[in-house]
């Protein structure tokens, strides 16, 4: 009998956190491969240069130095790849640069690696890599995005015809359409808006342990990735020229990755090509230092966004026009996401008829960008949520009755903006939410507040995101270069035990715990005996991670649908040991039993008969029990949710004080609460952060400003509040058999618009007529749009 | 970090002798030397810690009436033992940083450092304390001379700190969100012969006394008598954070907060 506390809907404590934080953890550091040298890179100091001189002859002679490697040892190995092909307007393929591993003739960015020393100390290779001579002929360093797509901008590839990534237009056929009904409409909105840079700033840093066994001929990265098969196809394939059945990838505990350890970095590249070139294991351990100068960066886009609504505040068109950062080089997704992932989510909630998206994606002289918790969506949801907000104080509407009135609210429905949502209860999330929130108590606390001389502001906002990253043939109609499935192996032991081997990643996000939750529910099993592998593509099939919030939905799916193959199976043993049909076979609590007899066997029975196949159908069926599924869903799932969020600023310093945040989601079914409850905490703890503290600036010669915690402002305990939320408003996704939609970005993407819209009611309380307010919305920021 | 000697003397004497090594360099709690040597900024030949001198441990009453801090007592040693006798210095030194830091990081080795974002610098300068070395005795006004400068000279440790104890203080800081210096920091001390008004993180040139308030104070201790005053933003520090106009406009808030709170 199963455990009741342990199936599907029960608050499992997390099995994996008692090796955290007993520190009994395996990640990428902790691995020292017998032998191993040590790498120090030296990195680009200056934004845009030509390379004139890389003089290694001292370094090579320094203690303990191994070997110096630079961009030349790199002219007969590919690129970094790029991942995903976006096409513009026009139909053309978007520019795409080369990105060596070590530069070649020019440096692109403050951190653009330069050459790299192996020695055999980290300090040995650190001081050796200060011995290198470096000459750079400094060029003018491209910053900002506008002054980048003009016609004498200097260029930061040569051999492209300018800073133009692409220039794309979604859907490009209704752009007259929407031209017209802006033109018509009785009123429009309009916002001019940043969403800027962040640093993704995982708890651990990234690492790359290179090996390689001349003996075999097999060479093996560990490496602190969110999906170890994409990086052995990506680098194997296109950079190294290995076959993938001599090479192994693993992705052991990883702290932490928010996106930024989707992508394939050219340090994993340069210790796999290094352990081979020196014959001997190569080791890299980021500084927090470096991270802040060679992680892909997120957001960093510049918006201008017009609403349009006729005389009754029905929304007749959005048109938005945006500059997306893509720095110095194409990162492994980085097109897709101020694309494929921000344009499909422009109608929100709403049901706008009428929608035209145009990104221009630009080259500058900064670290790339790509992926960061939310990717695209937070873009999108942040313009249409502040825009409608505005409009709402523009016409002197109430911001929820104008949401409600513009409401999806028929399912499935077809957005103008190409993807269809297939289930949603936007009404009922916002009236759990108004309950949850106490939003009829609003006034009394302000009024509270301004007793206290703080101005008390309330912010909305609802959100809609696309998760479960798939489906492939889609995603492949759009540019990806990869599939989006997700696979599991299913292996039952002989005395019935269960080892799943799923494709995806756990970073944090709990699957040792909640994927054997659902094993144990098909089965009737304790959720002890089942165990998860991940992170090892030797013993794992071919899946492609985790990131947009599909670990559950996709790689989840694969599981049961691997699991179902197993339990068929099972059942044809079931019905031979106990010699009735088939079809009659029932599996409940881990009993096989007959229908409308009291004949049973155990789960245990079982399995040892597929094992020690004495008493077996042999001319049926094989011996063992284990099966493999790959899942590809048809469709997206597409959580939604509403949040309100309640601030007080001090109007003479500025600070704003979140006191109350209230969130509530329709992540359709539920695996965990707890975990659920986690990832969203964790989320709108880092959508505060966006909108109130991170920001990654660079000043105009590209010097980053914000390069350490003395600058960049990470959310601490003491910003947030207690969170209320609230996943009791559930409409099941209605393409996997889980109905799970997925939760891990929702509080990034659904946090920062709420806040902002708080600040700027806020404000208004107090007579100051502020549109808007760029994140983060700092103290001087507050004070200055004050004082204006 | 650069390869260096490391000696931990017992001793005041010893540590001179330790220190008069060409490149040495004196460690107090290391909350700001561990990281820059980390970063490879710093390559001294030597570091002298000065954590194993008792004799500079220690938080006194002076015959004076003055509290005297030794230069090797940590945040967490004054958060504690200048609460009863000096109030507003151990609300202070309680707010520096974290545990962590609060205690490692000793008061000498921050007015040593005299970062302009450092709050000791402004009780040390707004108490008109003195501070004591091993060769002389240094009035604040005459120590703290621009941005990570003071009066020390080569090889010189602080081994005391002398604060006269005001009739009422209180420090008011405005944290900057990185890292949470302070953004501003104003302390306000009153003595029986004045008020002293001193400002930390605004200014270009580091901690300084905001005379205007000081005289305004001196007449009438209370915040209504700053209301009016308002602080130029010229020579105020400027960056991501904060604007010169915004720090200035912060130091008068601070300075009404802080008078409000002085108790």
């Amino acid at each position: 009998m199963p455990k009741d506390h342990e199936g599907i809907g029960a608050s499992s404590k997390r099995r994996e956190d008692v090796r955290f934080l007993t520190g009994a953890g395996n990640y990428t550091d902790d691995i020292n491969v017998n032998g191993q040298a040590y790498v120090h890179f030296l990195r680009s100091d200056v934004a845009h240069g030509r390379l004139t001189k890389v003089d290694t002859s001292e370094a090579e002679g320094m203690p303990g130095v191994i070997r110096v490697f630079t961009g030349a040892d790199f002219e007969g190995v590919g690129g970094l790849p790029c991942g995903w092909c976006v096409t513009d307007r026009h139909g053309q393929p978007m520019q795409e640069p080369a990105h060596p591993v070590l530069a070649q003739g020019k440096v692109r960015h403050v951190g653009d690696p330069i050459a790299a020393v192996v020695a055999e100390t980290a300090e040995q290779a650190r001081d050796a890599a200060e011995a290198i001579e470096v000459d750079i002929e400094d060029l003018p360093a491209v910053v900002d995005m506008k002054a980048a797509l003009k016609d004498d901008a200097t260029k930061v590839h040569d051999d492209l015809s300018s800073n133009l990534c692409y220039d794309w237009g979604f859907v490009e056929e209704n752009r007259e359409a929407v031209d017209k009904a802006i033109n018509e409409a009785a009123h429009v909105t309009t916002l001019e808006l940043k969403n800027q840079r962040l640093v993704a700033n995982p708890m651990e840093p990234r690492v790359a342990v290179g090996d390689f066994n001349r003996a075999t001929g097999e060479h093996t990265l560990y490496t602190t990735s969110q999906n170890p098969h994409v990086i052995r196809l990506l680098m194997g394939a296109f950079v190294l020229g290995i076959p993938e059945h001599k090479l192994r990838v693993v992705a052991p505990d990883v702290g932490g990755g928010f996106g930024s350890k989707i992508f394939h970095y050219a340090e994993e590249a340069f210790c796999t090509f290094a352990a081979k070139a020196v014959n001997r294991p190569v080791k890299w351990t980021s500084s927090r230092s470096e991270a802040f100068i060679s992680d892909a960066h997120g957001r960093d886009h510049v918006t201008k966004i017009e609403l349009a609504l006729d005389k009754d505040n029905n929304f007749t068109a959005i048109r938005t026009e945006t500059y997306a950062n893509m720095g110095a080089y194409l990162s492994t997704f980085a097109p897709s996401v101020p694309t494929w992932l921000h344009g499909t989510l422009m109608a929100g909630n709403y049901k706008t008829p009428l929608i035209y998206v145009n990104v221009k994606a630009v080259f500058t002289n900064t670290v790339p960008v790509d992926a960061y918790r939310g990717a695209g969506r937070p873009e999108a949801t942040f313009q249409l949520e502040r825009v409608i907000d505005k409009a709402a104080r523009e016409l002197g509407v109430d911001p929820i009755a104008l949401r409600r009135q513009n409401f999806v609210t028929e399912f499935p429905y077809a957005t103008p903006v190409a993807v269809e949502y297939d289930t949603g209860d936007y009404n009922g999330t916002m009236d759990v939410l108004e309950k949850m929130a106490d939003l009829s108590g609003f006034e009394a606390r302000r009024k509270e507040s301004e007793a206290r001389g703080k101005l008390r502001g309330l912010g909305l906002n609802c959100y809609i995101e696309a998760c479960g990253i798939a489906p492939s043939q889609l995603v492949g109609q759009l540019g990806a270069r990869a599939g989006l499935y997700e696979s599991a192996t299913v292996r039952v032991n002989a005395t019935g035990g269960i080892v799943v081997m799923t494709g995806s990643h756990s970073h944090g996000q709990g699957h040792e715990t909640t994927f054997p939750q659902v094993i144990a529910d098909m089965i009737g099993i304790d959720a002890d005996m089942v165990e998860i592998e991940h992170g090892d593509t030797a013993n794992t099939p071919m899946g492609m991670g985790t990131y947009g919030s599909r670990s559950i939905a996709v790689g989840g799916s694969a599981m049961v649908r691997a699991a179902e193959k197993v339990i068929n199976k099972a059942k044809k043993i079931a019905a031979h040991l106990m010699e009735a049909s088939e079809a009659d076979i029932e599996l409940k609590d881990g009993q096989f039993s007959v229908a409308g007899t009291d004949k049973s066997v155990a789960w245990g029975d079982v399995t040892l008969a597929a094992y020690v196949p004495h008493n077996y159908p042999l001319d049926e069926i094989e011996p063992g029990l284990e099966e493999t599924a790959f899942y590809d869903p048809s469709n997206f799932t597409y959580p939604a949710g509403a949040y309100a969020c309640e601030v007080e600023v001090d109007p003479e310093t500025g600070k704003v004080e979140i006191k109350r945040f209230a969130a509530a989601d329709d992540f359709g079914n539920i695996i965990n609460p707890m975990i659920v409850d986690g990832q969203v905490h964790g989320g709108i703890g880092q959508g505060i952060g966006q909108a109130l503290l991170e920001n990654c600036v660079y000043d105009e010669s590209g010097q980053i400003l914000s390069a350490s915690f003395m600058d960049y402002a990470m959310p601490r305990a003491d910003d947030v509040p207690f969170y209320d939320v609230d996943h009791s408003s559930q409409t099941p996704c209605t393409h996997n058999p889980l109905g799970v939609k997925g939760c891990g970005e929702a509080g990034a993407i659904g946090s920062p618009p709420a806040v902002v819209n708080a600040v700027i009611d806020a404000l208004h309380s107090g007579g100051h007529k502020v549109d808007h307010i760029d994140m983060p919305v700092s103290p001087a920021r507050v004070w200055a749009a004050m004082n204006a | 970090m650069y390869a260096f000697d490391f000696e931990r003397p017992s001793t005041l004497a010893e540590a001179e002798k330790a220190l008069a090594t060409e490149d040495a360099q004196a460690l107090g709690g290391g909350q700001t030397l561990i990281p820059t040597l980390k970063q490879r900024l710093a390559m001294p030949s030597k570091l002298v810690s000065l954590g194993a001198i008792d004799e500079i441990k220690g938080v006194r009453k002076g015959d004076d009436g003055a509290l005297c801090v030794g230069g090797g007592a940590t945040h967490a040693t004054v958060a504690r033992e200048a609460a009863a006798d000096y109030p507003a210095l151990a609300a202070l030194a309680s707010h520096i940083g974290d545990p962590a830091v609060r205690n490692r990081g000793t008061i000498g080795g921050s007015i040593a450092n005299n970062d302009p974002a450092a709050c000791y610098p402004a009780a040390v300068l707004g108490s008109g304390a003195t501070v004591v070395t091993n060769k002389r005795e240094i009035a604040a006004d005459d120590y703290f001379t621009g941005l990570f400068e003071t009066a020390l000279d080569e090889g010189e440790i602080i081994t005391e700190v002398r604060f006269p104890i005001p009739e009422k203080a209180n420090y008011q800081k405005f944290e900057q969100p990185a890292s949470r210096f302070a953004l501003v920091g104003v302390f306000v001390a009153k003595y029986a012969d004045g008020v002293r008004v001193a400002v930390t993180g605004a200014s270009e040139g580091g901690v300084f006394r905001w005379s205007e308030a000081e005289a305004a104070l001196s007449g009438a201790f209370s915040a209504d008598a700053v209301a009016g005053l308002a602080l130029s933003a010229d020579g105020m520090m400027s960056d991501l954070h904060g604007s010169a106009a915004y720090r200035a406009h912060l130091v008068g808030v601070m300075t009404r907060r802080a008078v409000e709170s002085a108790g």
